[in-house]
């Protein structure tokens, strides 16, 4: 979903050829998974079918790419649109993590173990987005911030869940 | 090769049991975070790694070397001459002016004024503080006092730096200011850094992590460290 409206995105900034939107995609928004040609051109072609974008000219650019793209007045109001609108806020309250440990507390297994096994993975992934921050540019240290908050948020509950097992093994084992 | 090794340690507080049985190996040059719920023991391991408490009961060695059966003169000078320190409010003295603060370990070690507070000053440019060297602790923000205390606590080169929440008390950002120089100047001088912090976010500067939980050290693999 967020590829097109990313990519419409960049054309809004400025009229682009596909070569140079992959480019400009991959390096602020790819990180580890770069689009394929293919996705890029699919991608136009709907968005030019659905009047978003429109071909403007068909001559030289870099690459092997030829048309130069330009976003139209209904697909910047979709970009507006979906800038300004919240991303829906999801609630998590059915994750595989919770049913893992309520599931090992009725079973009588070590649901501490997997907890902590759980928070292992969590820090382990912590550091690597600590030294991508290190090491990378402001764009890099803004996307890595975005994912340790969320790993602190999910070993914060790994915590508390963690205090929270002896209670929560007399409820689940009813 | 482990630079701290701790075995079986026990302390308890009166009746309080604090540490019941902690065993924990230190790589020297690693940077080990200590974490753990608050009131787990953390940093009561922490000090007693560090010479300032006794164990009531177990071994802790440095360098080879028995630390907990030594005389108070002896771990006094451990402190001084080999292990640094930063704590969560900086505890800089407020007499004196930010470079005599920091200054301060390398005086302790006999080392002359004049070369001691030259050697301070270097530290400032280096930590972002230019210009705030003749400030006194209460003109600095906390920020700035915490990399003062951070410079304080390497200006000796000790071999073991301790750091107990030494971002506790500082916002993200700073925070993150903190442990970035923290960990770059520890690695550049070979320092091995054992920092006791409740904050994953801290923690994931450091190479390794333990938890403290009842008194006992576990690795995240769940099982008591040295069982």
């Amino acid at each position: 979903m967020t590829v097109p409206l990313t990519l419409l995105g960049l054309l809004e900034r400025e009229p682009s050829h596909g070569y140079d939107l992959k480019r400009d995609y991959d390096a602020l928004f790819g990180r580890g998974k770069p689009l394929s040609f293919g996705q890029v051109y699919a991608t136009l072609g709907r968005l030019a079918r659905d009047g978003k974008v429109v071909v403007s000219e068909v001559g030289p650019g870099e690459g092997p790419d030829r048309k130069r793209y330009v976003i139209t007045d209904a697909g910047a109001t979709e970009v507006d649109t979906w800038l300004t609108e919240p991303v829906e806020p999801e609630p998590h309250l059915q994750t595989t993590l919770f049913a893992k440990v309520t599931l090992a507390l009725m079973l009588g297994r070590p649901a501490e173990e997997y907890l902590d096994t759980q928070r292992a993975a969590h820090l382990r992934r912590m550091r690597e987005l600590t030294e991508i921050k290190r090491g990378g540019a402001l764009v890099d240290a803004l996307l890595a911030d975005h994912g340790l908050f969320h790993l602190e948020a999910d070993l914060r509950w790994i915590e508390l869940t963690a205090a929270r097992l002896d209670a929560l093994a007399k409820e689940v084992r009813r | 090769m482990s630079i701290i090794t701790a075995r079986d340690v026990t302390l308890s507080f009166g009746q309080t049991p604090a540490l019941r049985g902690a065993s924990l190996t230190v790589e020297a040059g690693e940077v080990l975070a200590v974490m753990g719920p608050s009131g787990s023991g953390k940093s009561t391991l922490l000090h007693c790694l560090a010479g300032i408490l006794t164990p009531d009961d177990g071994e802790i060695h440095f360098d080879g070397r028995r630390l907990d059966t030594l005389d108070e003169t002896a771990r006094s000078a451990l402190r001084r001459d080999t292990f640094g320190f930063v704590f969560q409010f900086g505890q800089l003295v407020p007499e004196l002016t930010a470079e005599e603060n920091v200054a301060l370990p390398l005086l302790l070690h006999g080392v002359r004024r004049t070369a001691a507070v030259r050697a301070a000053r270097e530290w400032f440019p280096r930590l972002g503080l230019d210009g705030l060297e003749r400030r006194r602790s209460g003109e600095l923000s906390g920020g700035q006092a915490q990399r003062v205390a951070l410079a304080r606590g390497l200006v000796a080169r000790p071999r073991v730096l301790f750091a107990d929440e030494p971002t506790g008390a500082l916002d993200s950002l700073t925070g993150e200011h903190v442990m970035d120089l923290l960990v770059d100047s520890a690695r550049e001088q070979g320092t091995t850094v054992i920092v006791v912090t409740h904050e994953p976010r801290v923690a994931a500067y450091a190479g390794r992590e333990v938890v403290v939980r009842d008194g006992k050290v576990h690795s995240l693999a769940g099982e008591p460290v040295g069982s």
